[in-house]
């Protein structure tokens, strides 16, 4: 989807394109020089030539395509994961690459939940309370083993993510590297650039649960 | 440390306040009353260990009496430690707090000054095991959610978790869950 | 404390017309003598908050903006690893038990295998005893660079957590390169370390310990005569050596206040007897001196690395006793006594002889003692950790009375509070 940098003759463009899709229906042109003959396979090869040198798509996968790449992730550091989710605003896997470095500390700004760490019995309904205070459309990565599954700690205190909250990406691990919460990340980037309209509700037969202010 | 000898020294000074003593690996390990454990404390920080090092409980579930906390004391002028260990019934757990000050001699209290390094660690051990503190200046647990019912560290109380799903178990633990 | 006036002068002030309730009140209590033109204010930092360390919750009561009273609640990242270790043999809770204070791996593990080997009585190796100290005191310094990265963070110098976690990147290499894992490394086992160290792996730590004090250097440039950190950490929240030693508090901040107690010079364990180096000591404990207590340790800790690389002795990296470490592998294919041991070893784990002790060692926040009940079986009947953030926790109270909440915040952070080691 890119627009390349050379000048481009847009009327004789449109002719081209214009007789192409005639000869290809095969019907004669009439009022028009000879002088635009087009080989077979040149045909073919037009419809390409436009799409690499003008922007054309819908609005929805544009919309997408500017909410995956600039996810606000909150600040939710539980336990070790935390650590080495720090290590992703750190210069080595430097997360600013892909536009992720703005940490909003308010769940009100943030649109991505990365839940580093263990989600203790006393920390599940706070957590879920944060995730309920971020707006639409929001994602969740659940980062760790310990909240993925119940990690290294199967034992009374701890319950995994999915229990409470709907998970978008499961990075395993125990921490797992930043390169590999990275991986995480960018995975998740792509699952929303390529389906726009994917998002908790669908996979979990809830739509039309959503709740609009009244009034204003 | 104080060597063995040293340790039965003190066991005598205690009087009948000292139920056992032993003396492993070169730790030195004091089991007295459970009513005299502000006393012995006192008594062992005249003798130079004023600094509370840890204050834990732990279960010796089936020997009874069952729960038991242990004091662990440091010495830091002549780098000794020594151990004070009480236990108590899973009936009956009941021990005084050692943080707060006792009253002067005129009060009701026993005039020993107070530990204050025991106040989350004593919230701890009535947590994990439900020993109760005696005139604890706030005792609630401190690591499980404030309605939680049940003392988890007790040896009866199970491990919990979530049961791992292999192959053959998968039908019954996916079907149990739903 | 001031009383809330009652409902019916309520309802006569909304009614009033004045703008100025402040003054009518100033006008109506003068003679009351109590100060009623402020009430106690409580706010809950919850757990989710970008300046408390981790999830820590704290009711901080108010007098207008000045601290009355602190009251942390913990518990919320509380695992339950003491229960867990519970139930699994000696060899395997090291992983469980290594993830409590998570920047301090390396200190956790050596506090609990410390007591397991002393209730087995298993003689460690000079070479393992040298190489666990290089891996702990690069655990030290590593730990430190996160606190200082994190604590400038919370005082807004900002630039400084990346200056910190490029040094951190350098030693999450070595740790790699030596033990496989960045974090949580396992490389500590009972009788020795896991494995030997690679070839260029002293090479690289040569270079590193080169390199390491004069990153230090840079960081002493950006921060101790900032205007702003000697503002906001000079002379703010001290608390005495007394106090602190009634509080239970040990490591930087009881140095900080005067008190040289460090348990690797009080009572060494594992090599530290055989190396030189100080113990940096504060005058007045109060923030800034806690700062360069623990700028200072990690140029101590440098020292001593290198030390220890230089005199690192040649021979086994384990205990030879293959009743508690794993034969290594190539004995496995010609002798029978190897192979039942490795399979009583993997299968049950070692058996310790029933006993109990307690363990401590100087962590990079202070006392951290493991005390392990062995009832003979394979599986320990109890393991509890002194985390020392847990109990430094309580002089937070303290320290932060009568200071501002800017104040508290920058106390917070040279609390230096690792809420896995308060929680368990």
């Amino acid at each position: 989807m890119e627009v390349k940098r050379e000048p481009i003759d847009a009327h004789a463009l449109r002719v081209r394109h214009q007789t192409a899709r005639q000869l290809l229906r095969g019907g004669e042109i009439e009022g028009l020089t000879p002088a635009i003959e087009l080989e077979r396979n040149e045909d073919f090869e037009l419809e390409r030539h436009v799409e690499e040198r003008v922007l054309t798509t819908t609005l929805d996968k544009a919309v997408a395509w500017a909410r995956s790449n600039s996810f606000f992730p909150a600040t939710f550091g539980l336990a070790c994961c935390a650590i080495e989710m720090m290590s992703i605003v750190a210069a080595r896997v430097d997360v600013a690459r892909f536009g992720f470095e703005a940490f909003r500390a308010s769940p009100r700004q943030a649109d991505l939940l990365i839940l580093s760490g263990r989600v203790s019995i006393k920390m599940a309904p706070i957590v879920r309370r944060i995730y309920d205070q971020m707006l639409e459309p929001k994602w969740a990565i659940s980062m760790g083993a310990c909240c993925s599954s119940m990690g290294v700690f199967n034992n009374y205190s701890l319950v995994p993510a999915d229990k409470f909250m709907p998970i978008d990406v499961h990075v395993p691990g125990c921490p797992p590297r930043p390169e590999a919460l990275m991986h995480g990340v960018l995975k998740l980037r792509k699952m929303v650039q390529d389906h726009p309209d994917m998002g908790w509700r669908e996979r979990y037969d809830a739509v039309g649960t959503e709740e609009t202010l009244r009034g204003a | 440390m104080p060597d063995a000898t040293g340790l039965e020294l003190i066991r005598q000074e205690l009087g009948d306040a000292a139920l056992d003593t032993s003396f492993l690996h070169e730790r030195a390990v004091l089991e007295v009353r459970a009513e005299r454990v502000r006393d012995v404390l006192a008594a062992l920080r005249l003798k130079g260990y004023a600094f509370l090092a840890s204050l834990h409980g732990v279960d010796y579930y089936p020997h009874e009496p069952r729960l038991g906390v242990l004091y662990e004391l440091l010495d830091m002028a002549r780098v000794d430690r020594i151990s004070v260990k009480v236990r108590v019934s899973s009936e009956r757990p009941l021990l005084d707090s050692i943080v707060p000050d006792g009253e002067g001699p005129d009060g009701e209290g026993d005039g020993h000054v107070g530990w204050p390094a025991a106040n989350f660690q004593e919230r701890e051990v009535y947590d994990m095991f439900g020993v109760v503190f005696r005139d604890h200046p706030d005792l609630r647990r401190i690591l499980m959610p404030e309605d939680y019912e049940g003392n988890p560290q007790r040896r009866d109380f199970p491990v919990g978790g979530e049961p791992i799903v292999f192959t053959y178990n998968e039908s019954p633990v996916l079907e149990g869950s739903e | 404390m001031s009383t809330p006036p009652a409902a019916s002068e309520y309802r006569r002030r909304e009614q009033s017309i004045t703008l100025s309730p402040l003054q009518e009140q100033l006008e109506a209590g003068s003679a009351g003598g109590e100060d009623q033109t402020q009430e106690l204010l409580t706010l809950n930092f919850g757990p989710h908050h970008p300046a408390t360390h981790g999830v820590l919750r704290l009711l901080v009561t108010l007098r207008g903006e000045v601290v009355h009273d602190i009251k942390p609640i913990v518990g919320y990242v509380h695992t339950g690893i003491e229960k867990t270790a519970e139930d699994k043999s000696y060899w395997k809770v090291i992983p469980v038990i290594e993830r409590m204070d998570y920047l301090a791996y390396h200190f956790n593990a050596l506090a609990y295998i410390g007591a397991v080997e002393q209730l087995a009585e298993v003689v460690v190796p000079t070479r393992a005893e040298y190489l666990r100290v290089i891996h702990l005191e690069l655990n030290r310094i590593m730990s430190h660079l996160v606190w200082l990265g994190t604590s400038a963070l919370d005082l807004g110098a900002i630039s400084m957590f990346w200056y910190c976690f490029r040094e951190r990147e350098q030693i999450l290499d070595l740790f790699e390169f030596s033990t496989g894992q960045r974090m949580h490394t396992r490389y500590f086992q009972i009788g020795g370390v896991a494995e030997d160290i690679p070839a260029g792996w002293a090479q690289k730590l040569r270079e590193f310990v080169k390199r390491m004090p004069n990153s230090l250097d840079q960081y002493g440039d950006i921060l101790n005569s900032n205007e702003i950190v000697l503002q906001r950490l000079r002379g703010t929240c001290p608390l005495d050596s007394e106090t602190l030693l009634s509080l239970g508090v040990t490591g930087p901040l009881l140095r900080a206040a005067g008190n040289p107690w460090d348990l690797r010079k009080a009572a060494p364990y594992s090599a530290y007897a055989d190396f030189d180096f100080k113990i940096p000591v504060g005058t007045v404990g109060d923030n800034y001196d806690r700062y360069a207590v623990r700028m200072a340790e990690m140029y101590e800790s440098v020292k001593i690395i290198d030390q220890a690389l230089a005199g690192l002795p040649e021979g086994p990296y384990i205990t030879t006793d293959r009743k508690v470490a794993l034969p290594p592998r190539h004995e496995l294919a010609t002798s029978m006594e190897a192979l039942i041991h490795h399979f009583k070893l993997v299968t049950e784990g070692l058996r310790v002889p029933p006993g109990e002790y307690y363990n401590a060692i100087e962590g990079p926040r202070g006392e951290l003692g493991c005390f392990v009940r062995s009832d003979g079986s394979s599986k320990p009947a109890r393991v509890h950790m002194r985390d020392p953030s847990f109990v430094n926790l309580q002089a937070f109270s303290r320290m932060a009375e009568g200071a501002y909440i800017a104040d508290m915040i920058a106390t917070l952070a040279m609390l230096d509070p690792i809420l896995g080691g308060i929680d368990r």
